[in-house]
């Protein structure tokens, strides 16, 4: 009993973290800053969705399954946000016009 | 010794998504692996001194402090979607980093990408170009200090 309450709120605390990173996700002005709130709400709301997944079935072949997904997603993401960083950078896309700083447009000129 | 790390990995996996130890199940797992070393084995980066006692102390160490920050960088991320006035000052800056393994460089880059209002762009050699939510300080060496600050000496002591 004890075990599943826990295992509730910590996927509840996962899915604000998603719905969070979603606002951002539609909130936020660019690319770049996009990619932000997808790599850090996210990550960790899926990781925590996951983690109470385990929580909540135990040592069985679903939970494990399911603390390795949570490993997996926490190496995974932010190696795919730098790639598609990377990517947007290089294929042209542009910074938002408040930006401050792009040190790496004026170190790779065109 | 290289393959042998390589099995004891993927077959860790394997078992730890099967979780079960039926005869089928773990021979088509040995079977499964081995044609994964076979053909993507040359990718791996295994070091028979990653098995140093001390480096994986500190490996173990370095997975609640990165968490803690992890969950900061949340609650920062989280404040700026839903403040009505949207908080950001953002833009690409430039560090530089003393670690000198592939490893590290990658350790650190995830690291950064997952923590507070920091993303990696791009690596080059010793300097990595981070896309920053709200940039603080004027140049490379405030900019340094205050991104991977945190990372660089438990980083040093599990990988180099």
């Amino acid at each position: 009993m004890f075990w599943d309450t826990l295992g509730y709120i910590v996927i509840a605390v996962g899915v604000s973290f998603d719905l969070l990173g979603t606002i951002g996700l539609v909130r936020l002005p660019d690319v770049y800053n996009r990619l932000q709130a997808a790599t850090k709400c996210v990550t960790l709301g899926t990781a925590f969705l996951l983690i109470g997944v385990f929580i909540v079935s135990g040592f069985n072949a679903m939970g494990i399954k399911a603390l390795v997904c949570a490993a997996f997603v926490l190496i995974t993401s932010p190696t795919g946000a730098h790639a598609l960083a990377r990517g947007s950078h290089r294929g042209g896309v542009k910074l938002w016009e408040g930006s401050v700083k792009d040190v790496y447009a004026e170190d790779n000129p065109e | 010794m290289k393959f042998i790390g390589e099995f004891i990995i993927l077959f860790g996996v394997w078992l730890l998504l099967t979780w079960t130890l039926a005869p089928a199940q773990v021979i088509a797992g040995a079977v499964i692996t081995l044609l994964v070393i076979g053909l993507v084995g040359d990718l791996f980066v295994f070091k028979a001194r990653a098995l140093n006692p001390i480096r994986i102390f500190w490996a173990i160490l370095y997975v609640p402090y990165l968490m803690w920050y992890i969950i900061l960088a949340n609650f920062d991320v989280a404040y700026r979607v839903i403040s009505p006035e949207l908080p950001i000052r953002p833009g690409i800056v430039k560090i530089k980093t003393s670690l000198k393994s592939d490893m590290a460089k990658t350790a650190l880059a995830n690291s950064i990408t997952l923590t507070p209002g920091t993303m990696t762009v791009d690596i080059k050699d010793d300097e990595l170009y981070i896309h920053w939510i709200y940039i603080h300080g004027k140049d490379v060496h405030q900019w340094t200090k205050s991104i991977v600050g945190r990372f660089e000496p438990m980083l040093r002591r599990i990988f180099e």
